[in-house]
């Protein structure tokens, strides 16, 4: 799959947050990274369809993303978009947030989104947090199960927002792997992470969004190791320094 | 180790706790009575069983009239509230503000003889659910207002991400959360649209507490009369907090694990 990104602007109240983006990508799994506040959340969710720019082209496949309405919702139901927490829906069960989008999104079969949903939790370990309410989950499993019902409707691409910021580190391993585990099954996603590991041995590209701009993109075995960029060098030292 | 466990207090400690406070209760109320040496006589009421009936009725009809027409007005100022279009939102606030700022019977006066009668509304019991409903009305739109915005925005994001068109989003997520937080308050209001509802005798409607008026200018049993009708009201209410846990249940999925835990 390939995304091509054409001078996307955005500016939220007076303030450029995106400035004339452009880029393209044959996406197997890029890991987008950069400083707090640097636009990655917002460039994520104008390729999720959910905030339109202010200028520019989003391709995917070369097709043109028209962001209106009507276009916007069909795209919505074949991207997958996991938040960086409460992004369960919370008067839903586990179950019950896994078979909303099939039923009432995709007009599925109650009984097969149920046949569905019931192979995910157990391949994922969640069987026995089927009909748990959020506010009874660990970080971690609300994290699992929402990418669970993410994928369960096959999306063309998985958007991950900081999936594993607001987790522990034991929960943070628990997600990624099976992150890692799906982008093997050819899953195509795309994350904003701050896990240099991650990006570093599970993702195929990196992208490195800095000054409201991508400032360096390239293979994640070569950018880490040879930063062309004075910018991106000086955030990996900043990065790296507390590693273990 | 050490486990706490919620245990609930035991069959004996409830009834022994119930059966104290009902006879501190009627004890403080049969030592009131006693000691002014009023003799209380209920017998007289029976003849008006028809009267009182009709009444009864009465107040319950023009209630659920007022509940419906005022979760109508409610929604909609509510949501009128935070209109674009500033003409609507400052209409919908100013409505709240100066109805939950002035007494209902000063509303009632108002409205049934001077808009009432410029408006040419003479059905006094239609005017009764009206002005009832305006009243309770902006009440219940402060509810779901408070409601809505105690939503947390990204269940909205989240709705959006998988599909759902506006329509579905209202209907699963919106709605179900909403009444979960509301309910109570909302049938708290309910409560009060019964009791206020008595107010509407002073426009000669009909109903318990205008009844009562009028079987207490004929047997002058003043104080049997009210205790009666205050009963009737209150056994009106309780029912009203018993549908509202039944309705709780349905829809505080919180509560409705905790049933199991
Ligand atoms: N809805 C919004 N309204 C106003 N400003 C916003 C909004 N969303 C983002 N911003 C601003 O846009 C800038 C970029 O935000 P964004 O969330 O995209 O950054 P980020 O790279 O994801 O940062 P972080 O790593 O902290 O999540 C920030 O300065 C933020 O204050
Ligand atoms: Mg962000």
């Amino acid at each position: 799959m390939n995304i091509e990104l054409i001078n996307i602007c955005k500016t939220f109240q007076a303030e450029l947050v995106l400035k004339d983006v452009s880029g393209s990508f044959d996406v197997h799994s890029i890991a987008v990274i950069g400083p707090s506040g640097g636009g990655k959340s917002t460039l994520l969710r104008i390729i999720g369809g959910l905030l339109t720019p202010d200028s520019g082209t989003l391709k995917m496949d070369g097709e043109i993303i028209t962001f209106s309405k009507k276009y916007l919702h069909s795209y919505r139901r074949n991207i997958g978009f996991v938040f960086q927490s409460r992004g369960l829906f919370e008067h839903l069960t586990a179950m019950e947030n896994m078979l909303l989008p099939l039923v009432h999104a995709f007009g599925m079969a109650k009984s097969q989104a149920i046949e569905i949903s019931s192979k995910l939790f157990e391949r994922f370990g969640l069987s026995d947090e089927k009909n748990k309410y959020p506010f009874q989950l660990s970080g971690g499993q609300q994290q699992r199960i929402a990418i669970a019902r993410a994928v369960a409707v096959k999306p063309k691409l998985l958007l991950l927002d900081e999936p594993t910021s607001a987790l522990d580190p034991e929960y943070t391993a628990e997600v990624l792997n099976m992150l890692g585990e799906l982008q093997n099954d050819g899953l195509k996603t795309i994350i904003v992470t701050h896990e240099m590991g991650f990006a570093k041995n599970a993702c195929e590209k990196v992208v490195f969004l800095a000054n409201k701009q991508i400032v360096e993109s390239g293979d994640s075995s070569q950018i880490f190791k040879h930063p062309q960029t004075a910018e991106l060098q000086l955030f990996l030292n900043k990065i790296l320094e507390w590693k273990v | 180790m050490k486990q706490t466990v919620n245990k609930e207090p035991s069959l004996v400690n409830k009834a022994a706790s119930a059966f104290i406070v009902a006879v501190v209760m009627i004890g403080f109320l049969w030592f009131s009575v006693t000691s002014i040496g009023l003799e209380l006589d209920f017998s007289t009421l029976s003849q008006y069983r028809q009267r009182l009936w009709e009444g009864f009725l009465m107040t319950v009809i023009i209630s659920l009239a007022s509940l419906i027409v005022s979760l109508i007005i409610g929604s909609l100022t509510a949501i009128g509230q935070n209109a674009r279009i500033l003409a609507i939102s400052y209409f919908c606030r100013a409505y709240v503000q100066i109805i939950r700022g002035t007494p209902l019977l000063v509303q009632i006066y108002f409205f049934y003889y001077i808009i009432g009668t410029a408006w040419g509304i003479d059905n006094r019991y239609v005017a009764g659910v009206v002005i009832l409903s305006i009243f309770e009305g902006a009440y219940i739109s402060e509810i779901i207002r408070g409601g809505l915005a105690s939503i947390d925005h990204q269940q909205y994001e989240v709705a959006k991400s998988i599909g759902l068109t506006p329509a579905k989003t209202l209907q699963l997520v919106t709605f179900p959360i909403l009444m979960a937080r509301i309910l109570p308050a909302l049938t708290g209001q309910f409560a009060s649209i019964i009791k206020d509802s008595s107010l509407l005798s002073v426009i000669a409607v009909i109903e318990l507490t205008q009844t009562v008026q009028e079987i207490s200018a004929d047997n002058f049993r003043m104080f049997e009369n009210y205790f009666f009708v205050g009963v009737l009201y209150f056994i009106l209410t309780f029912s009203v907090s018993m549908l509202s846990r039944v309705l709780e249940r349905r829809y505080n999925h919180e509560y409705r694990v905790n049933q199991y835990l």
